[in-house]
């Protein structure tokens, strides 16, 4: 095998154009299947950040007593779809806004707990009980308001499903776009050294002796790729990072955990294995009759 | 012992081999000589089983190359090696390389490899060529080269397809020497040749063969 390693080294070295823009393909390729990943990631953490956030928030009317409250929040706990409730005072509410706009000193002068009503958030086992849960609560005569997040729910799930048709056919269209460019290459690289083949075999060398190195040559360019996809991508997600996060507000997705960007890197490394290991086995197959 | 049972080969309706019938000892040095186009590759051809004949058998030590499985041709080869006309070295190898392409073949680890070709260089007496390219060699170095590469993996049976054919009589008479030195140590030389000069000064069986048939067998023969 070491020897298969040395040839695969020897083809690479002997045609620098070619092997700069097969890697370069596979960079593409793996650049567009890693952002892809890290969004739908992203996007699904999203979504359960805000599918497990108390879902309905519950606004009291003035003058709502603490027994009035407990016999909702009673009431509620009773509910199977339910699954947490937890009550927020009006002191407690503008604590909340003041460290939501501490950096604005004019709103906060504005505000004071007593236009800030009492609430209470509820927590659902799944995003459909949202509205029959709202529905039983809204007809309480002491509540003023109920929200319901379900839009953004709504939307984050669409947004979810569509990144994961568009992109997973996007990827799917590189990566056999990426397997035949190897294909492409490596079957020119065979016709390029057709007497050297016919050499070797006549010298006693095996099918394996010949086809490995070729083999191992497309698994080098979807390795290439695949790495240097991967440490740019991690260089662009560490320097955008602060950016990212403002945009994300209370979805804390950042930064990125390295075990699961190191996971991603074993994953890449496979699926490059695979892509180029297949695309050079279909040349391999083609154009080299042994 | 190599056996051939009425061997013919056929491409298309030209008739390469004609039912030839040819048996040659292990140790043995033959000629097979020829006007062109008279079958002379040919028969070489089918002893590597680069070529399958039309009708008939070939045997190497019993072992009819015929029903070889097609896994075990590589094996065939290491114990068959060739030299060729155009010498067939790889132009982007060195004479070292070259020759240490027949063992890497074989899977022998860089130590082997290393010591058999410096072994094998200074034998040819081209080690001081080992690290030039072939375009670099004379036409009689580079022939030198093809010789040390194909007996480098020490085969049972040596072929050899015109080796003089494009050299200058010295050179050629170089090689023939070589090529006379390896057959005394036991290796069984078959030599495609239509040098007249060669094959009557070395009086050596001699195989005629014309159209595709054997016209004359002879120990110590002649080439007319």
């Amino acid at each position: 095998m070491s020897r298969s390693f040395e040839f695969a080294k020897r083809n690479i070295r002997r045609t620098p154009i070619q092997a700069i823009a097969a890697s370069m393909v596979m960079f593409l390729t793996f650049f567009a299947l890693l952002a892809f990943l890290l969004v739908a990631a992203g996007s699904q953490q999203a979504l359960r950040f805000f599918e497990s956030k108390p879902q309905i928030i519950v606004f009291f009317k003035e003058g709502t007593t603490d027994q009035d409250v407990s016999t909702i929040e009673n009431a509620l706990k009773a509910e199977a779809r339910v699954i947490a409730t937890k009550f927020v005072s009006k002191q407690e509410a503008l604590e909340i806004y003041r460290e939501k706009n501490k950096n604005d000193p004019t709103l906060l002068e504005l505000v004071t707990a007593n236009i800030l009503p009492a609430s209470l958030e509820v927590s659902t086992k799944s995003p459909d009980d949202l509205k029959p849960i709202a529905q039983i609560v809204s007809k309480e005569p002491v509540v003023s308001e109920v929200i319901v997040p379900v839009d953004v729910i709504e939307t984050l799930t669409a947004i979810t499903t569509i990144i994961r048709l568009v992109g997973g056919s996007i990827v799917g269209f590189l990566l056999i776009f990426s397997m035949l460019v190897i294909l492409m290459i490596i079957g020119f690289k065979i016709r390029l050294r057709r007497g050297e083949i016919e050499t070797m075999r006549l010298l006693g060398a095996s099918s394996s002796f010949v086809r490995n190195p070729f083999i191992l040559e497309g698994m080098f360019y979807g390795v290439a790729g695949a790495v240097s996809s991967w440490i740019i991508i991690y260089i662009l997600l560490w320097y955008f990072t602060p950016f990212l996060q403002g945009y994300l507000g209370e979805v804390k997705m950042l930064p990125v955990n390295p075990v699961f960007m190191m996971a991603l890197l074993g994953v890449v490394l496979l699926m490059a294995c695979v892509i180029g290991g297949l695309g050079s086995l279909g040349a391999v197959r083609r154009y080299l009759k042994i | 012992m190599i056996v051939f049972e009425s061997v013919t080969k056929k491409f298309g309706s030209s008739i390469a081999l004609d039912d030839i019938s040819l048996e040659i000892k292990q140790g043995e040095f033959v000629f097979i000589v020829g006007p062109s186009g008279a079958g002379k590759s040919t028969l070489l051809r089918i002893l590597t089983r680069e070529l399958l004949p039309t009708s008939g058998k070939v045997y190497l030590d019993k072992r009819d190359l015929t029903k070889l499985p097609h896994k075990e041709i590589p094996h065939l080869r290491r114990r068959v090696g060739v030299v060729f006309q155009d010498f067939k070295l790889l132009d982007e190898r060195t004479v070292f390389e070259n020759v240490a392409l027949a063992l890497e073949v074989r899977g022998k680890s860089n130590k082997e490899i290393e010591k058999g070709v410096e072994h094998i260089l200074k034998l040819v007496e081209i080690w001081d060529k080992r690290n030039l390219f072939p375009r670099q060699l004379s036409g009689g170095e580079a022939q030198r080269t093809a010789i040390a590469r194909a007996i480098v993996g020490k085969p049972d049976v040596l072929l050899a397809d015109e080796p003089t054919g494009d050299l200058d009589p010295k050179t050629a008479w170089g090689v023939i020497q070589l090529l006379n030195e390896i057959n005394s140590w036991g290796t069984t030389i078959i030599m495609a040749t239509h040098n007249q000069e060669i094959v009557n000064t070395l009086k050596r069986r001699v195989v005629v063969l014309k159209t595709g048939k054997i016209v004359k067998d002879s120990k110590e023969g002649k080439y007319e």
